[in-house]
């Protein structure tokens, strides 16, 4: 495969984390590293765990393929293969995938010279997934309260984890992490629409600098964050909706197991109004 | 590169010399809003949970149909509930209740020795501190001028009612009147019609009497009362559509909220959460329902029965000062019963030594029996049991 011009740039030895030079090569346009390898193996173990998980189940629809953890009175023990063994399994490897990606993000970041951002960014993702399969049924003693791997089997999961506590739209959290949704497509479609208009001009005048763009936001609503200022504002936005989607889960159940209306006495109880 | 870092330490520089000049205000702005965000952070944070918690498992695996419990929560709930132990059994042989005293109505084929024992637990049950005198005129126990004895007249047959013909609610275990008053003469869990608020209708309505946080339903802001429509009135409970897309379902976002009041209250009522009865992946199909909600669909169609046969019949029984703010007298909600748990007492079955309290036949019975015998009409001025006063050993609370 052809190499782009400034690629070999960039292809740099070492910054290696493990294995000093042992994977340090590229196929073809991919970096591998020793994480590159582990992201492989478990990719294709969990995957191929899952195939066999389906070929169990009673059906080849992808939509409703389910595999489910265990039941409650496994608590964190193994559980047989077919009784939720398998989803034990299948969320080993995706750990160990989704964290040697994340590695093999801090290696590419060595290489290049540059911050740890995206691996950041990517393992508050693998927070939030870990929050949900291992921390929070850690925490309530149990694997069966993980969700389970199915497209439908895992939003019924959802819907009825959410009802176990009446109200989850009260969950505080859940109102962080929803708003910092809300909040990071307003601003990344604000930055979006501004750079496309500023980029694409009507036929005839020139294309606009970050001067027109901030001009336009200071005339509408006063500021103009900047260019560097709405990348850094979309990272800290999209980052704090994951964390507290984290936080949120967490709390329900091991930290409240009412319903979360109620958790709202506080409020009601202050001394100004109560 | 070199060049952007210091232009970024300059930005820094320009910015901290803004804060310099605003440092006189900032900082005690500053220090306000962070003592008030820990307090309330505080305040916010004192009730919450901690592990280990308890989950009873209701679903198949991975469903999360899960019921989650603090263990510190219901060991409390459960040390606080005392079931007070039956009186020995008494003997069905000798003269009727109806032949030895006056005005007997309901329970007249009791033997006099069973009447008797009925009447000491209901004692207990209901009034163990005020004792005989809280229903009877302790002169002439047959007199029906407390309004309290007519009440409980009916109270017998409403328990017998539930007993015999709710079977599909109460099952085998039933229910006494320890069941709802627990030894509170007026049950601790009742309620009234709401007055609701002032408020304007048609287009300018922007209340719905919501929004008025109340224990009943979790204090979320959902209607305040969800009894009167769909226990005492028999409102429409299910919205939910049928079909993929809105085609032909007319039910509106309120009465959705009226739904989920009303399903709120029962989780409390249970202490349980939706998935209880419920697998929310779709409410309404009762082929993927716990078996429970056909049990509720059932204590949903008694408690209307309760509250319009039994409740409603005693309007004009009860006293002014025993009445809601609209002038109505007191009804039952799943609360009354279950009292926070998802069977009342535990299913404790305190009715298995009451068979009397199980049938609506002891009155019948005992009219079929000719009263050829001469009843001693003079005889039960002083009753056969203790005078009024504190009652025996087996007072639920000593």
């Amino acid at each position: 495969m052809a190499m782009l011009s400034f690629e070999g740039k960039y292809r740099v030895r070492g910054g290696t984390l493990v294995g000093g030079d042992l994977f340090d090569f590229w196929w073809g346009p991919f970096y591998v590293g020793f994480f590159g390898v582990t992201t492989v193996f478990f990719s294709l173990l969990g995957t191929l765990l899952i195939l066999y998980g389906a070929s169990l189940g009673h059906t080849w629809n992808v939509w409703r393929i389910n595999i489910a953890p265990p039941d409650l009175s496994y608590g964190l023990a193994f559980a047989p293969i077919k009784e939720g063994g398998l989803w034990q399994a299948i969320t080993i490897c995706a750990i160990g995938a989704f964290c040697s990606w994340a590695l093999r993000q801090v290696e590419i970041s060595r290489k290049l010279g540059m911050g740890y951002h995206v691996p950041f960014a990517f393992s508050v993702a693998i927070f939030a997934y870990v929050a949900l399969e291992v921390i929070r049924p850690v925490l309530m003693g149990s694997w069966g309260y993980a969700f389970p791997y199915g497209i439908l089997s895992h939003l019924d999961w959802v819907s009825n984890t959410g009802y176990q506590y009446l109200h989850f739209h009260y969950n505080p959290a859940h109102m962080l992490a929803v708003s910092f949704f809300f909040t990071t497509t307003l601003a990344l479609s604000l930055h979006g629409s501004l750079v496309l208009s500023a980029a694409n001009p009507a036929k005839g005048e020139a294309m606009k600098t970050a001067e027109h763009e901030n001009t336009f936001f200071r005339d509408i609503i006063g500021y103009s964050i900047g260019t560097l200022g709405i990348h850094r504002l979309g990272l800290f936005l999209a980052l704090s909706a994951g964390f507290w989607s984290a936080i949120c889960i967490i709390i329900s159940g091991p930290f409240w197991t009412a319903g979360w209306p109620a958790w709202w006495g506080w409020w009601l109880n202050l001394p100004i109004w109560k | 590169m070199t060049d952007k870092i210091e232009g970024e330490g300059d930005d820094a520089k320009m910015v901290s010399d803004k804060v310099d000049t605003g440092k006189g205000v900032l900082f005690p702005v500053a220090l306000v809003v962070v003592a008030g965000g820990t307090l309330l952070g505080i305040s916010a944070l004192r009730g919450m949970d901690r592990p280990p918690v308890v989950g009873v498992q209701r679903g198949f695996r991975g469903t999360a149909m899960d019921q989650i419990y603090n263990p510190r929560t219901i060991n409390a709930l459960a040390s606080q509930l005392k079931i007070p132990k039956s009186l020995p059994p008494a003997s069905p042989d000798g003269i009727k209740a109806a032949v030895a005293y006056k005005n007997v109505q309901v329970l007249k084929n009791l033997s006099v020795a069973q009447f008797t024992r009925l009447m000491v637990s209901l004692t207990n049950w209901v009034a163990p501190k005020q004792g005989c005198a809280y229903c009877h005129n302790v002169a002439n126990m047959a007199w029906d001028g407390l309004y309290t004895k007519v009440v409980a007249r009916r109270m017998i047959q409403m328990t017998q009612n539930i007993n015999q013909n709710w079977q599909s609610h109460v099952q085998n275990v039933g229910v006494t009147c320890y069941t709802c008053h627990g030894g509170n003469p007026v049950p601790k869990n009742i309620w009234f019609n709401s007055p609701g608020q002032i408020a304007a209708t048609g287009a300018a309505e922007t209340q719905t009497a919501m929004a008025h946080p109340s224990g009943v339903i979790n204090d979320s802001s959902l209607p305040y009362d969800p009894f009167t429509p769909y226990l005492e009135q028999a409102s429409d409970i299910r919205v939910q559509g049928t079909t993929a897309l809105p085609t032909d379902n007319l039910h509106s976002i309120k009465q959705t909220e009226g739904t989920y009041a009303l399903m709120i209250h029962f989780g409390q009522a249970l202490g349980v959460n939706c998935t209880y009865c419920h697998n929310t992946e779709s409410f309404g199909d009762w082929s993927r329902s716990s078996p429970a909600r056909v049990n509720a669909w059932y204590g949903i169609r008694m408690v209307r029965d309760v509250n319009n046969a039994y409740m409603n019949s005693l309007h004009d029984v009860f006293p002014a000062y025993r009445k809601g703010e609209l002038g109505d007298n007191a009804k039952v909600n799943c609360t009354t019963c279950h009292q926070g748990l998802f069977k009342p007492l535990y299913g404790v079955s305190m009715v298995q030594t009451f068979p009397e309290l199980r049938t609506t036949q002891t009155a019948v019975l005992a009219s079929a029996t000719p009263s050829a015998a001469p009843t001693l009409a003079e005889a039960p001025a002083a009753p056969p049991m203790q005078p009024a006063g504190p009652t025996p050993a087996t007072a639920p609370h000593s």
